[in-house]
């Protein structure tokens, strides 16, 4: 038997041969420990991602084997990078191509506010294009960080309610964006 | 073989071209000197060609904008000389009325890119350049940001006004 | 109700619809393609497999690192170049503070230099194990990279010994370092000598005689050294065309000329030679970092910056209880400092090749220009016209073994 650590069963009644919960624990608890990562690396902290994804830290310890490069399959977006105001569209264009439930992680400071790159050339923060859930500072932040950026949207995930989606309040979110929603 | 030194390049282009290169001067050891934009392109094939000199290997090309000056732009070409070991700085002085400057990317195709740089932060024009497009910056940015009337930062900006600071 | 999609704005052509009768198919690769390892834009025309022509779109990272130049002082330029290379800070970092003490006239100590000669040596390497690593997952082999990323890990503990930063550095201030190497750091750098050399034999074993890496790269987009040069190549993929140009032997710094190295060259200028120059490289600086760590035995211990008190940072534990290290302190952190009016050029080997510094000062507290000769922005000139007759799949890892770094090709 190998040492891996099973993730704790939600908060349920249990008795002999059953086991009782509600339906969103149940599939938080699924969705948080398999993320599919969509790394958007532009710069520095790609690097860093590259480490948090290599043989010394290995971010799939986390449940985020497969990083999935294209953006119809993956649950949370890794922005990594300064992200120029040329690159905007494009982050955009990514962001609006994933499926719902879909989650941000702005990593580094130039993702999370454009950093040291105060310019005319530079977004300030990817917050004003596309929604954030979870900001690492750093600069670029060390794998540890990120690692931990990762355990802190998964806390999130297992925490989302499954209406949430589907909430007036998300749409507006989404259409202050500027982002079209599922049923228009 | 002869060793090229800065004095035998001043001699050798003075020879061809006269008072037509000038303010030749010797900062940390680098010869610079200056010439006009109806020069630049011979002066650049003869210390090309020039079976001595060899200054084949085009390190850069930028331009310098000083707004108190009467010609506003220099554009400064660094020229390496392999063989010799030698490296050379030449500047061109233009107006700003008139920022037109011949390309030197038939010579060097490494000049492509390096001029198109130019163009897009100093809006220098190279007259004969085969594809002059912006290169780095947005092609609706409208302006040439490296010129000195340009702030660094988004004048459009609406995050620092002083209204959140309570100021 | 919601706006549409912003269309993205780019300035590559459109190619006109094509006319079906002439059977080539316009394929727009990037900004964000997994293969190509950056934010790297080509529209390209096909045919079949064949790419016909194609047109490179950069600045997706532009960051207008000369404009912010022109407006911080001295001492904050250095985490700028930190972000140009990233994969390669401290040569960056090295070659900024040179370029200020040739302005300013500093002598450096002899052990300073020396420092400075094994932190770039160092930076090459991982430098280096990172593209010749990518390339190998490129063409399909994963376990190299797995295998080494873990010593470019230890590298990475070496710097945090020296300054405490893993990837962008700030390694160092003008005329020096800010601290001397402590003796874990010496030690460390020992170790990394004995255990990097089984690591890079075995990673090379892994390549240059495999059949597959060699039909994938050899004779791929060969370069002659005419067109090399006339595209003003400089660093590995130059010297893997035949030419022997390396900053470091043809106009020394950091007292290069002391040291016994060899300059690897190419024949054939394609991806294999460039990877087999990459590697030979490593071992070269293998070599220059054991006679550095010899030379440093000889020199006086503790010296790790020049007495320059004008221009060098005062120690802490001064600046609190000396006025005129306060004042000194006070004036170097503002950049109220003397630099002459005067333009320099100062060239380092960098991992992609030379890596240029113009710059020129007005006696302010800011240069008045300084620009960047950012070899990967130079060397990915020739990428979309020598890709034309390749098949996508070699234009691909031409791209690796270019190794361009977008943090520097945009600037």
């Amino acid at each position: 038997m190998s040492n891996i650590t099973l993730a704790d069963k939600p908060p349920g009644v249990e008795g002999a041969g059953f086991f009782a919960t509600t339906l969103d624990k149940a599939i938080g608890l699924a969705r948080a420990n398999s993320l599919w990562p969509l790394p958007f690396a532009t710069s520095c902290c790609g690097i860093e991602f590259m480490a948090t994804m290599g043989s010394t830290y290995d971010l799939a310890r986390f449940g985020a084997e497969r990083p999935s490069f294209s953006p119809r399959q993956a649950d949370m977006l890794l922005v990594m990078g300064t992200i120029a105001k040329k690159m905007a569209p494009v982050l955009k264009q990514v962001y609006t191509q994933m499926a719902e439930p879909r989650w941000v992680i702005a990593v580094g400071a130039c993702a999370s506010s454009g950093g040291i790159f105060d310019t005319y050339s530079v977004l300030q923060g990817i917050d004003e294009i596309i929604p954030v859930d979870v900001y690492v500072p750093g600069c670029p932040p060390r794998p540890e960080a990120i690692l931990d950026g990762v355990l802190r949207l998964q806390d999130i995930v297992k925490n989302e309610s499954l209406n949430r989606r589907n909430t007036p309040e998300y749409k507006a979110l989404l259409e202050k964006y500027g982002i079209a929603t599922e049923n228009g | 073989m002869d060793k090229l030194t800065n004095q035998l390049v001043i001699s050798k282009l003075q020879a061809t071209f006269g008072d037509k290169v000038y303010n030749f001067s010797e900062p940390k050891g680098l010869l610079t000197l200056e010439t006009d934009r109806e020069t630049i392109i011979d002066l650049l094939m003869l210390i090309k060609e020039d079976e001595f000199m060899q200054f084949i290997y085009l390190t850069d090309i930028t331009a310098v904008h000083y707004p108190e000056l009467e010609k506003e732009y220099a554009v400064v070409y660094h020229v390496h000389s392999l063989i010799h070991n030698v490296r050379i700085r030449i500047k061109v002085f233009i107006t700003a009325s008139d920022p037109r400057i011949p390309t030197a990317s038939f010579l060097w195709n490494g000049a492509n890119w390096m001029e198109r740089e130019t163009y897009d932060f100093f809006g220098i024009q190279f007259e004969g350049h085969p594809d002059l497009r912006r290169i780095l910056n947005m092609d609706d940015l409208g302006v040439f940001p490296m010129r000195k009337e340009y702030p660094l930062e988004d004048p459009n900006r609406v995050d620092k006004k002083d209204f959140y600071f309570g100021r | 109700m919601s706006k549409p999609i912003t269309r993205i704005s780019s300035n590559a052509p459109v190619f006109e619809d094509n006319d079906p009768q002439e059977d080539l198919i316009t394929l727009n690769i990037g900004p964000t393609h997994p293969a190509t390892h950056g934010v790297f834009q080509n529209v390209v025309q096909i045919d079949g497999e064949r790419i016909v022509g194609g047109v490179s779109t950069i600045g997706y990272i532009h960051r207008a690192f000369e404009k912010i130049a022109e407006h911080r002082p001295y001492y904050q330029i250095t985490p700028l170049t930190d972000r140009l290379n990233y994969c390669s800070s401290p040569i960056n970092n090295m070659g900024w503070h040179m370029t200020v003490e040739k302005l300013l006239d500093i002598e450096i100590p002899k052990r300073v230099q020396y420092m400075r000669v094994i932190v770039m040596e160092l930076a090459r390497i991982a430098d280096h194990i990172i593209c010749n690593g990518i390339l190998g997952v490129d063409t399909g082999a994963f376990s190299g990279f797995l295998y080494v990323m873990q010593e470019r890990e230890f590298i990475y503990e070496i710097y945090e010994e020296i300054c405490g930063a893993r990837l962008t550095t700030n390694i160092g201030r003008i005329g020096g370092f800010e601290r001397d190497f402590n003796d874990v750091a010496f030690e460390k750098i020992r170790e990394f000598l004995v255990r990097f050399p089984p690591v890079l034999k075995e990673f090379q074993e892994l390549f240059d005689r495999n059949r597959i890496f060699i039909e994938r790269t050899s004779n791929v987009a060969a370069v002659t050294p005419e067109q090399a040069l006339d595209y003003s190549w400089s660093g590995p993929i130059l010297r893997a065309t035949g030419v022997d140009y390396d900053v470091r032997a043809h106009s020394p710094y950091c007292s290069y000329e002391e040291f016994d190295f060899d300059i690897p060259v190419g024949t054939n200028g394609d991806v294999y030679d460039r990877f087999m120059v990459r590697n030979e490289e490593m071992w070269q600086s293998m070599r220059i970092i054991e006679q550095a760590l010899e030379k440093i035995e000889k020199e006086p211990k503790g010296v790790f910056h020049a007495d320059v008190p004008a221009f060098y940072l005062p120690p802490k534990e001064q600046v609190y209880t000396n006025m005129e290290a306060l004042i000194y302190h006070f004036k170097i952190v503002m950049g109220e400092w003397d630099a002459p009016k005067e333009e320099v050029y100062q060239a380092v080997e960098g991992a992609n090749g030379e890596l240029g510094f113009y710059l020129i000062s007005d006696g302010g507290r800011t240069p008045y220009r300084l620009h960047f000769r950012r070899p990967s922005f130079i060397n990915y000139q020739m990428f979309a016209p020598m890709s034309s007759g390749m098949l996508i799949s070699d234009a691909i890892i031409n791209m690796s073994s270019l190794n361009v770094i977008a943090g520097e090709l945009d600037a």
